[in-house]
């Protein structure tokens, strides 16, 4: 029953983890991580919020017909599933990459006590 | 269109003993598989997160199952039909909203908790009363959206089965209800994952069938079909603001609306616990894809079936029918398929409410006993097994409270829970996420401030709103007390969700234990000292 009703917090860090969140490797990892994902996060969020005022704010345009009866908003609609789809596609990639590995030799030093 | 002129005409489509029994088969296979999958739940770990033994593939597809409830296809497939664009905008916003959890929740939630999203906020902060501010924002969110899925069971009911009177309406809630709790009672998260893995490959190969066949009968031409449900709906559905674009009023409200959709999907609490039910993080982001491709997918169906109804039957006739704009989908399948095809997508939409319903209880009940009675009224001292028995009690109360608020709001507007559950999450549940993954100096005031103020904010804006009071679709007929002018919260709650989050922490004195931060931090970025699957 060692997983029941424990608390998510550990008794007594038996690692020093602020030498580990110093340490060159981890700050490496950090920066990777938060590098990626923040101006990705920033970038997607103002391409959607983009969308939201330009559809409800320049119905003009984007009733604008493109070909048939296909118009500016419904290609930039479906412009969104496109960037979502890319973007998970380059982040898995990214962290099976450049993050995971790195992830993976902290944790291995963590787990044979190596400070 | 002859068939449904005549269905309408009866006030009932299809054949109901058909629905009824492809709807039953459903449940027995379900329940079987449930039972089977039920046999090692010994453990907290095997009863609330399924022993983490689930793989990305699996998990993705159950996370798809509890995203796409019937608001989703019901909902969108009919406000595509009447609407036009401006459906379309929901699902776009309820999509792009799963970036925000692949890139910055999912992988770090699932580095540092164990079983709610508590476990995570409670990590660095003063654990009990973040517990039990984090346990209450899960209950809010899990009720409301449990309501919202209650009241369409017996919308759909009505439609399907041609149970027009209350009573019979009210039996239907309560069978559904009744089975939900078997579900989760027996099953756990394990029997729970397992009805909405199904479930989500019932609804999406369902819905692929029906793109399939609407663009067939168009040719094969997105063009053309477009072209088709302007004749019928006029050009304007082609077009943005058909819905939103009325007032200057109706615009910023729909700003409002899709900054809840974005920003409340991660914090939803019953998404967030589907990331502990895989074995690691690398685990966690293969579901979060899996689900983003599915959930991606399934709204580019719901784009085709949604102009494909507006085409074949009409924005009139649907709103006619029983059940309103959620029977556009229905009504659609029977027009292509006949009955049977109508009875294989009905059974599927009450699948897809039973579903969505179980994994709705399982964490709110999860929540309860986890974070309420263990840490924080036991506080951690638990008898071996407590746990789990008062999470299965908290199964039969939610479940009857399910039956009873579910009978209640019958043919109340109620449709508007669910962006008011999206709106909470937003603006209490996910500036704290977001602060206590990414921000160090951010204090136990901070959390609180910003989960109660977040919580309240967006409570009472919507209480004050003309959903509630004082137009003509609200919730209270006859009077009017509302204040506030948009319909959603998150403009205002969202922000200042945010904002009472920074306010607390700076404003705070003490400062919260460096050395727990530290480790946080390194287990949330490299997944040390993370719960593994258990062995079985």
């Amino acid at each position: 029953m060692s997983n029941d009703a424990r608390n998510a917090v550990p008794i007594v860090p038996v690692t020093d983890f602020e030498t580990v969140e110093k340490s060159e490797q981890f700050q490496r990892l950090k920066k990777r991580h938060r590098g990626f994902v923040f101006p990705l996060a920033v970038a997607f969020l103002l391409w959607y919020f983009a969308y939201v005022l330009l559809a409800d704010y320049a119905h003009d345009f984007m009733s604008t017909r493109v070909f048939g009866n296909i118009n500016v908003g419904l290609l930039l609609g479906l412009g969104q599933f496109v960037t979502t789809f890319a973007i998970t596609t380059w982040y898995v990639s990214y962290a099976n990459r450049k993050l995971d590995p790195l992830a993976e030799e902290i944790r291995d030093d963590l787990a044979r006590g190596v400070k | 269109m002859s068939p449904l002129a005549t269905a309408v005409e009866t006030t009932t489509v299809g054949t109901p003993w058909l629905n009824i029994t492809i709807f039953g088969a459903f449940v027995a296979v379900t329940l079987v598989i449930v039972l089977r999958a039920s046999r090692n739940n010994k453990t907290a770990a095997d009863y609330y997160a399924a022993g983490r033994s689930f793989t990305g593939p699996q998990n993705g597809t159950a996370i798809a199952g509890d995203y796409l409830s019937a608001a989703s296809f019901l909902g969108i497939c009919g406000a595509i039909a009447i609407n036009g664009y401006d459906g379309f905008l929901y699902s776009i916003g309820f999509l792009v909203a799963w970036l925000v959890a692949l890139l910055l929740v999912a992988e770090l939630m699932r580095n540092t908790g164990k079983f709610t999203m508590a476990d995570v906020l409670s990590f660095r902060l003063s654990q009990r009363p973040v517990r039990v501010a984090a346990a209450t924002t899960t209950l809010v969110v899990c009720f409301f959206y449990l309501l919202a899925q209650m009241a369409g069971a017996g919308g759909l009911v009505s439609l399907l089965l041609g149970i027009n009177d209350r009573v019979g309406q009210s039996v239907v809630v309560a069978v559904v209800g009744a089975i939900m709790i078997i579900y989760v009672l027996i099953g756990g998260m394990k029997g729970t994952t397992w009805v909405q893995i199904i479930k989500a490959a019932l609804l999406i190969s369902g819905a692929a069938v029906m793109t399939v066949w609407v663009l067939a009968i168009h040719g094969f031409n997105l063009s053309d079909l477009l072209g088709a449900a302007a004749e019928t709906g006029g050009a304007a559905v082609l077009d943005p603001g058909l819905q939103y674009g009325l007032t200057d009023l109706s615009r910023l409200d729909f700003i409002s609306l899709a900054l809840a959709l974005v920003l409340g999907t991660a914090g939803l609490p019953h998404v967030l616990m589907r990331f502990y039910t895989v074995p690691t993080a690398k685990e966690a982001r293969r579901s979060v894809v899996w689900a983003i491709w599915l959930i991606g997918l399934f709204y580019l169906f719901t784009l085709v079936l949604g102009y494909g109804a507006g085409a074949l039957i009409g924005a009139d006739a649907i709103k006619a029918a029983p059940g309103g704009v959620n029977s556009a989908a229905p009504l659609l399948a029977f027009e292509l398929g006949g009955p049977v095809l109508l009875g294989i997508i009905s059974a599927v939409a009450f699948a897809t409410i039973l579903a969505v319903v179980a994994g709705l209880t399982i964490t709110a009940a999860t929540s309860f006993s986890h974070d309420v009675y263990a840490s924080v009224i036991k506080k951690d001292k638990t008898e071996p097994g407590a746990e789990v028995r008062v999470a299965r009690i908290t199964v039969v109360v939610i479940g009857i409270v399910a039956i009873i608020g579910g009978i209640g709001v019958q043919g109340q507007n109620v449709a508007f829970l669910v962006a008011l559950a999206f709106a909470v999450a937003a603006s209490a549940n996910l500036p704290t996420i977001l602060y206590s993954l990414f921000w160090r100096r951010f204090t136990t005031r901070g959390a609180l401030w910003s989960m109660y103020g977040g919580l309240s904010s967006a409570i009472i804006l919507i209480a004050f709103s003309p959903v509630v009071s004082g137009s003509e679709t609200a919730m209270i007929q006859g009077v009017d007390f509302h204040w506030f002018p948009l319909n959603n919260p998150g403009i205002i709650s969202i922000p200042l969700g945010f904002l009472l989050g920074w306010l607390g922490t700076i404003t705070s004195r003490t400062l919260e234990n460096p050395a727990i931060a530290a480790e946080m931090e390194v287990r949330s970025l490299t997944g040390h000292g993370a719960e593994g699957a258990t062995p079985h």
